[in-house]
């Protein structure tokens, strides 16, 4: 691995990704478009959030990489051991502990610092796209702050099942200005977006584009007047394993269909269950 | 500007070009065209010095043959597409003191989601297929500001009424829809944010006539109901004599004719219009 240089890009590569994100942070919400690498990993895997992660890496940095809140999926594991590999920084699954966090559709449940930096894998940046196929019309659009189509599809989901049935992904208003996608997290994630302190970086390898949420900065989901934003409900869940019942939750079903719950941040968990003992 | 006749809508030399032009078609001497366009560089000449007023609760016919021009002038209007130059002026915006062709984005959106309505000839461009027909309605009802459900349901039922789309259709896509329906969702959804001004492109034009006859009356009480002015365009000469007071005639681009229609349709002055009259007949 000696071939390559320290965070695998070459110097050029890490300056126009880190100019990219300056630009991101100062206009909080606005997708910016950046050269998006080749990655040793294929497009759709994590590659934006990746590239965002090598571009900013220290060599004191800790590292943790989180896969729809666990630490041990493939995805997770392929990334951490790349990173590592070209940097030798210190790998952590304490949420405490680490500097950089790098997620896919969860963010950790334990509230975040101003000294860490959380990076987001996003798929698809744009949350107007399913109205308006055209990238020419949707820049058009964020312009001239027109974002009736993201309450259509709000409107419409109400229409078809009475309620607001966005799964993950429900668009958010980012400093009274720009609707943004806040990647595939759940709802129930949303309100930790609101006046983080940690800085939040969303990076789309595919899309080519990079957007932030500077710390301290609003960010309203979108709702109507008289249909309050809800998150997933898990009211009377408790975790097998730790006993949290604030946090969201994983449903299991083991053979004779037995239904149980589990913290899905995997390392909250254990956390919480090793304080437990003590 | 100051409207000494409180005109809804004063267009004032509107023009609009598609194509480079040459030196021959720029040229005001040499400016020869063949029809609209231009025989040397094939630069078409949309609409050439058009001016025109709209009064407030008036129905306007607009006629014309295919390519005259009548449907890229209300595009102009409803800021689909940008005119090369002219001026617009508009009642209930800045009370008509501002060009509104010079207006930002932001600020012509904000006009033609809250002060006016189109239907388009093609259903496909007014209306978003896959979403019901109640949102499609209710679209322009979020675009002027509205954010409550119970309200914005209630308004959109209430147009969907008048246009008589069936109540248990309310939440199927337009896709599925009838021509004439989805011509008659289109027209809810423009009524729906109470325009000052609907323009009307070939709202008839493939329906057949039982439909054409329904649209029709629907046009006629909404503008009763609602007092609200109305541009039709049309190149069928019963759907003006119908409906519209006052029209006017375009041919390649330029307005030939116009006055009340009676005494158009009796006594029309333009070699044109008396083609069209006859061949009516």
């Amino acid at each position: 691995m000696n071939s390559f240089p320290f965070a695998f890009f070459d110097e050029g590569s890490k300056r126009e990704i880190r100019r990219a994100t300056l630009k991101a942070i100062a206009i909080p919400g606005y997708q910016v478009p950046f050269a998006s690498r080749e990655m040793p990993i294929a497009r759709g895997w994590g590659t934006g959030g990746l590239q965002l992660t090598l571009s900013l890496i220290g060599k004191d940095d800790v590292l943790k990489v989180i896969d729809q809140g666990s630490d041990e999926s493939v995805n997770a594991v392929n990334i951490k051991k790349f990173i590592c590999k070209t940097t030798n920084v210190e790998l952590t699954e304490d949420t405490a502990k680490a500097s950089m966090i790098q997620s896919r559709h969860r963010i950790p449940e334990m509230p975040l610092r101003e000294d860490q930096v959380l990076i987001l894998q996003v798929p698809i940046p744009e949350p107007l796209r399913y109205i308006e196929p055209s990238e020419m019309e949707t820049k058009k659009l964020h312009s001239e702050n027109e974002y009736s189509g993201a309450w259509l599809m709000l409107f419409e989901q109400i229409v078809k099942f009475g309620q607001i049935t966005s799964g993950a992904d429900h668009p958010v208003c980012v400093h009274h200005r720009y609707v943004m996608a806040p990647s595939p997290i759940p709802r129930f994630d949303n309100a930790k977006l609101d006046h983080s302190k940690a800085l939040i970086l969303f990076g789309a390898g595919r899309e080519k584009k990079v957007y932030a949420i500077p710390p301290y900065t609003s960010v309203v989901s979108l709702a109507f007047d008289d249909l309050p934003f809800q998150v997933e409900n898990f009211e009377g869940m408790v975790c097998r394993i730790c006993g949290s019942s604030d946090v969201y939750m994983d449903e299991l079903m083991d053979q004779d269909g037995k239904v149980t719950y589990q913290c899905n941040d995997t390392s909250h968990c254990y956390e919480k269950s090793q304080r437990g003992e003590r | 500007m100051i409207f000494h006749d409180q005109a809804l809508l004063k267009a004032v030399n509107i023009n609009k070009s598609f194509g480079q032009g040459c030196i021959q078609c720029k040229n005001k001497e040499t400016h020869i065209l063949k029809k609209n366009y231009c025989p040397v560089c094939g630069t078409i000449y949309a609409c050439r010095d058009v001016s025109l007023e709209i009064y407030p609760g008036e129905i306007l016919g607009l006629v014309g043959e295919s390519g005259s021009g009548k449907s890229t002038l209300l595009d102009i209007f409803y800021f689909d597409t940008p005119a090369d130059d002219g001026e617009l002026f508009f009642q209930h915006w800045e009370e008509g003191k501002d060009n509104i062709l010079d207006l930002s984005s932001q600020q012509k959106r904000c006009i033609r989601n809250r002060l006016l309505g189109k239907v388009y000839q093609n259903p496909l461009h007014g209306l978003k297929m896959d979403f019901s027909a109640i949102s499609n309605v209710v679209e322009k009802l979020i675009a002027a500001g509205q954010r409550n459900v119970k309200q914005m349901e209630t308004g959109g039922n209430e147009f969907l009424d008048h246009v008589n789309i069936p109540f248990f259709r309310r939440k199927d896509v337009p896709k599925n829809f009838s021509g004439g329906m989805q011509q008659r969702v289109q027209i809810a959804k423009a009524l729906s944010n109470q325009p000052s001004l609907l323009l009307l492109d070939e709202v008839t034009t493939g329906l057949d006539l039982s439909v054409q006859a329904s649209v029709l009356d629907l046009i006629k009480h909404i503008q009763r109901v609602f007092k609200v002015s109305m541009l039709i365009v049309s190149h069928d000469l019963r759907v003006v004599r119908m409906l519209a007071e006052r029209m006017i005639v375009m041919l390649d681009g330029k307005i030939v004719e116009q006055g009340l229609t009676d005494q158009i349709l009796e006594d029309p002055q333009h070699a044109y219009t008396q083609q069209l009259v006859y061949s009516l007949l």
